[in-house]
């Protein structure tokens, strides 16, 4: 290249990669607000459909049972060990300073403030959350939806709504077992395992614990139920809107968005409600 | 029950739709008479699913007007959405039953999200809509336990248990063989006949349809072509339609040619 061209190339380079980033950007930008938009309109129109939808109960009932009867085993096994891991880990830490009588503080309010909401939502998401996803992804894939607004019944008051009830009654639920096994967990191996005395663990777990702690306990855990189960519905429900993949291809790849999107999601919530209560 | 005051269940006026520029439907016109089996002939991809998709509300037209018993249908009027849908049932190609309820809770489903009926009496309309089509045996079978057939009755057994007054259906005999296809239009017949619901299907199988419809249409490149009676579509000399009536015909004139002619 010519020496006297070098400035203005450099120049037009300069101008197409900005124009190529900013452009990149705004799409960027447009896809995640019209994305955000289109969701809130999505859970907007499911509690809007509550007031006229007919034999709610039962429907509730049913996803009560989807989310919490059938995900109990899991959160039971997970808690158990989380507690025990932490008892683990905490006696081990705690044992170089002399203070093992800690050890029921540590575990009781790590799972009350943080590991009980986040771990048992994350296991929630796993089992309900990519289950819901999944149905809907094919039963939009094999019209039933479609079916269902063409009888004039509401897609979104039939399907959604009671899910999103259920999950913000069942998610405080299974957090309160996540972290009550987690104290038993943390017990056997701190107590049992390790030699702590079980009156001081407990007495520990019973001064740490104060009712602030309970109450963004539930909090987090009814945010991240309505968070999760409604990213996991919309992601099913729309499984036709992916261009990328289409018949049993867009139902699994709405399944991982759902659990990947929600995931996430709880982790941001988890971080900006624990912001407001520290 | 409920009666139609309008001699035309339905009547589309200049209906158009297009898919990414792609024009589909140009101007349809048709009148479909109240308490008549109108069936709507035509060769796959000339817009048959999606004419009867913008009837049943399921796509938005871009132009054109639906007059379902006189009253103008609005796509995105809430409630005159909900009027049609009301009295009007759609019978999808694949079925669309509901894979995790039985035979039993299909059939109830829109009774219970629809109306305020009791249990019981939703139950036992259910069991009779069954019964109406000799499913009731199977009341507590999932959808996927049944045969094809069967599927297609249970289907049929659910548009009709909220007593529609308009029955859509979407290639209705689709991949079935010719007994089945039979067996199909008599259902459609018979309960028809029975119920007195208006039953407008689209398809592509001529001699069944002649048989069992009291009028029909063909839909060729998005325009209705021709609408009679079955005996005007047999004598019709209009080219799209002995072409599309005679295919059989033809296609053993063109076999004759080439097993005639020199390898």
């Amino acid at each position: 290249m010519e020496q006297c061209e070098a400035p203005y190339c450099k120049i037009f380079v300069v101008l197409t990669l900005s124009h190529a980033m900013f452009y990149w950007f705004g799409s960027q930008t447009l896809r995640i607000v019209e994305g955000i938009g289109d969701f809130s309109l999505f859970t907007a129109r499911a509690f809007c459909a509550l007031a006229k939808s007919k034999r709610l109960m039962r429907r509730i009932f049913s996803a009560v049972h989807e989310q919490g009867t059938v995900c109990m085993p899991v959160i039971l096994i997970v808690g158990l060990f989380t507690g025990m891991v932490l008892g683990l880990q905490g006696y081990h830490v705690l044992s170089r300073f002399g203070s093992q009588g800690l050890l029921g503080t540590l575990v009781s309010l790590s799972l009350v403030r943080e590991m009980g909401p986040v771990l048992a939502a994350l296991m929630l998401i796993g089992q309900a959350g990519s289950a819901l996803a999944a149905e809907l992804g094919i039963q939009r894939n094999t019209e039933q939806i479609v079916a269902l607004e063409t009888m004039g019944v509401n897609s979104h008051g039939y399907l959604v709504a009671p899910r999103l009830i259920a999950a913000m009654l069942v998610f405080p639920l299974q957090t309160a077992v996540f972290v009550v096994i987690g104290f038993w967990g943390g017990s056997l191996s701190g107590s049992l395992l390790l030699g702590v005395d079980s009156g001081v663990y407990w007495s520990a777990v019973q001064r740490a614990v104060e009712f602030q702690d309970m109450r963004e306990c539930f909090i987090k855990a009814a945010a991240f139920g309505f968070l999760s189960i409604s990213t996991c519905a919309y992601q099913g429900y729309h499984s036709d809107r992916n261009a990328s993949a289409m018949g049993a291809r867009a139902v699994s790849a709405s399944t991982t968005r759902a659990v990947v999107f929600s995931s996430i999601l709880v982790l941001v919530a988890d971080y900006i409600i624990s912001s407001f209560f520290v | 029950m409920e009666t139609t005051s309008h001699k035309f269940a339905l009547q589309v006026e200049g209906l158009h739709k297009g898919f990414n520029g792609k024009s589909v439907l140009t101007g349809v016109e048709l009148c479909v008479p109240c308490g008549s089996v109108f069936t709507v002939l035509g060769p796959s991809g000339s817009g048959k699913s999606v004419f009867l998709k913008c009837l049943a509300n399921i796509i938005q037209p871009d132009a054109g007007q639906i007059r379902f018993d006189g009253h103008q249908l609005t796509f995105g009027d809430r409630a005159s959405q909900l009027e049609f849908r009301r009295r009007c049932s759609f019978l999808f190609q694949s079925n669309a039953l509901f894979d995790s309820l039985t035979a039993l809770e299909n059939v109830a489903l829109p009774l219970e999200q629809t109306t305020d009926l009791p249990n019981k009496v939703i139950r036992k309309r259910s069991m009779e809509a069954l019964k109406q089509l000799e499913i009731d045996e199977y009341a507590g079978h999932y959808p996927s336990q049944l045969s094809g057939g069967m599927q297609k009755r249970l289907a049929l057994a659910r548009a009709i248990v909220t007593h529609p007054e308009l029955v859509l259906f979407d290639e209705p005999t689709a991949g079935l063989d010719p007994l089945r296809r039979n067996a199909v239009f008599t259902m459609i017949a018979k309960y028809q006949r029975q119920f007195g619901f208006t039953a407008l299907i689209v398809t592509h199988d001529v001699p069944e349809a002649l048989v069992a419809s009291d009028r029909v249409a063909l839909l060729n490149q998005g325009r209705i072509c021709f609408e009679g009676t079955p005996s005007e579509f047999s004598a019709s000399e209009h080219p799209v339609v002995s072409d599309f009536r005679d295919s059989a015909a033809a296609l053993q004139r063109e076999l004759a040619i080439i097993r005639s002619s020199p390898d």
